[in-house]
């Protein structure tokens, strides 16, 4: 798995064209595309977070909007009763999400597959239903939000304050979640994926460290959703409803399970393909389906995948492979040998 | 060769061991006593519960009845992890190894148990270097040494069983648990697995299930037969050949072992 090694221009490349996105906007005239670039950027840190349980762990987490949303009643509810302090609403944002994931994921883990994708959605709506009957704060109609979060040198104030907030923050988890790919807690979470038992006999705890991916995914989630609510002044039930979970696994499919940097191509990919396809026709979701639909198969494994043919692959690992050995010639090659029987 | 890295082999034994799948005793009432540094072979045909047995022992079945006691605790409700933690270790039938990774990395997440209390999320898997020592350690023994960078997936099935056990030598064991180590291997690759274990022998303990009766008689100080989840008999290679139970349950009638 060295591809990370072939591929360290691509990361610096991708911040620095986000980073240039402003300027040009300014350039254009075209502040929107700052408001855009920003909802981008957010849904692109919800998909990196989602990506630690779904592409490393392989747990389909069918509930993550509800974290999302979660971050966005933190900011909320704090402001509607006048607590503007953004390291207070960071705070409790965090507890808030840390607490949550750690029960729910407590839950979800004892199960596994199907299982595990029921009792997440499920989840999800029990909170989105919750905020739906909170009249207090607006229900249904969702609560708006008048003062955005405050953090003494700078506040979330206006899409630009918000564009660059998230653009340091995806910087920053992307980095760390290229480390933890590598480091002993990645290799043994993305281990339990493809074999839970052997980690298990190794001595390690599946359980455990399933839910701590899950708790840190939850918090990351709900730190997007902070952002989410100061970038639209608003905190919405709809935030956390089980379409924006669909649409946050479909970005991190489209870009790429397991990889780093593929959840964020794909948020990219996505939102950009919808805003495209709005402005051409009301019925975009016509378009959107199919589009989706083709990328998928196009580029099975997403993003990743899809750019491994420009580099060339790396050298072949030396194998010492006895002549005599018989054991090896009928494991590898089962075609050759049916030949053979049959010749 | 240097195996700094090994705890002091310590005890086995079980008691009344009992575990059932529906109305099948798969494990019969069944006492072993294995000494440390001892290499106790146990072998049955078909179905006689060997695995489970194992499984047993390793903690990933809980028994009906009886206890199980590595050194001087009972472990009997201990989980696999506590068991881990306590030096036992074992390897799979099937191979159960982590396919995408690099055979040194295999190697190092399970030197890396004893090592480290915390799983760092920062620190490369690699720059622990006394991990990556003890993994290249027990490769070496394992004589792996040569495709330590080679991805798993990319190994002859020889290579991918003598990994299966580096990794259990890989987590410093007292307690060996190799649940037929030489299955599906040429005759040549089972000879190198069988020096392999005659070098491990009296450094650990090894609970050795195999079908390879040459590799049994070979290596085992004593061997215990099961058949239909009891022992029907335990004592040294000798003794095992002649015994007129064990002749007629297993070997055959007409076997010359």
């Amino acid at each position: 798995m060295q591809e990370h090694n072939n591929r360290r221009w691509v990361l610096p490349l991708l911040f620095l064209v986000l980073a240039g996105v402003p300027f040009v906007a300014q350039w254009l005239g075209e502040p929107f595309y700052v408001t855009l670039g920003a909802r981008i950027l957010i849904y692109a840190l919800a998909a990196l977070a989602l990506n630690l349980v779904l592409g490393f762990a392989g747990l389909v987490s069918f509930g993550h909007a509800m974290f999302l949303g979660l971050g966005c009643y933190a900011v909320g509810i704090l402001s509607y009763h006048g607590f503007g302090n953004g390291w207070l609403q960071l705070a409790v944002c965090i507890a808030v999400c840390a607490l949550v994931a750690l029960i729910v994921g407590t839950v979800c883990l004892r199960t596994s597959g199907i299982g595990f994708i029921m009792i997440t959605l499920a989840f999800a709506q029990m909170f989105y239903f919750l905020a739906v009957s909170l009249r207090e704060y607006g229900g249904d109609d969702g609560l708006n939000i008048y003062e955005a979060s405050s953090f003494g040198l700078f506040d979330l104030g206006g899409s630009q304050p918000v564009y660059w907030a998230a653009w340091g923050l995806l910087l920053a988890s992307s980095l760390a979640m290229l480390r933890l790919r590598r480091s002993p807690f990645g290799m043994i979470l993305r281990a339990t994926h493809a074999n839970p038992r052997r980690v298990d006999a190794l001595g390690y705890s599946v359980f455990g460290v399933r839910l701590t991916a899950y708790v840190a995914s939850g918090v990351l989630t709900g730190v997007a959703g902070l952002l989410l609510a100061n970038l639209t002044a608003f905190a919405s039930p709809s935030y956390m409803s089980w379409p924006v979970s669909g649409e946050l696994i479909v970005m991190v499919v489209i870009g790429g399970l397991g990889s780093v940097l593929g959840p964020i191509f794909g948020a990219v990919a996505y939102l950009v393909l919808e805003e495209a396809f709005k402005s051409m026709t009301q019925h975009w979701m016509l378009l959107m389906g199919p589009t989706v639909v083709i990328i998928a198969m196009v580029a099975k494994g997403g993003y990743s995948n899809s750019l491994s043919w420009l580099r060339r692959p790396p050298p072949a690992a030396p194998t010492v492979q006895p002549p005599t050995a018989e054991g090896q010639k009928d494991r590898r090659a089962p075609d050759a040998l049916a030949k053979e029987a049959s010749a | 060769m240097n195996m700094q890295t090994a705890a002091a082999p310590a005890g086995l034994s079980t008691q009344d061991l009992v575990r059932r799948f529906g109305g099948l005793k798969a494990t019969d009432g069944v006492s072993l006593d294995v000494a440390p540094g001892e290499l106790h072979a146990l072998i049955g045909p078909n179905g006689a519960g060997k695995t489970t047995l194992i499984n047993l022992l390793s903690g990933e079945l809980r028994p009906d009845g009886g206890s199980v006691r590595l050194g001087a605790a009972d472990v009997s409700r201990a989980t696999v992890q506590e068991r881990v933690a306590q030096g036992m270790l074992r390897s799979y039938q099937v191979t159960s190894v982590f396919d995408s990774y690099t055979v040194l990395d295999n190697a190092c997440l399970a030197a890396l148990r004893k090592r480290r209390r915390r799983l760092s999320a920062w620190t490369g898997l690699r720059d622990c270097a006394d991990v990556v020592d003890a993994a290249k350690e027990a490769l070496r023994a394992c004589r792996l040494e040569d495709v330590a960078e080679a991805q798993v997936d990319s190994l002859a099935y020889g290579q991918r069983r003598q990994l299966e056990i580096a990794m259990a030598l890989a987590g410093e064991p007292s307690v060996l648990l190799l649940d037929e180590p030489m299955a599906g291997m040429s005759a040549a690759e089972s000879a190198g697995v069988i020096a392999l274990l005659q070098s491990l022998k009296g450094r650990y303990t090894i609970v050795l299930v195999e079908h390879d009766m040459n590799a049994v008689f070979a290596l085992a100080d004593r061997i215990s037969v099961l058949v239909y989840g009891k022992i029907i008999a335990t004592g040294s290679a000798d003794q095992i050949r002649n015994h007129p139970d064990v002749r007629r349950a297993y070997l055959g009638d007409d076997a010359d072992a």
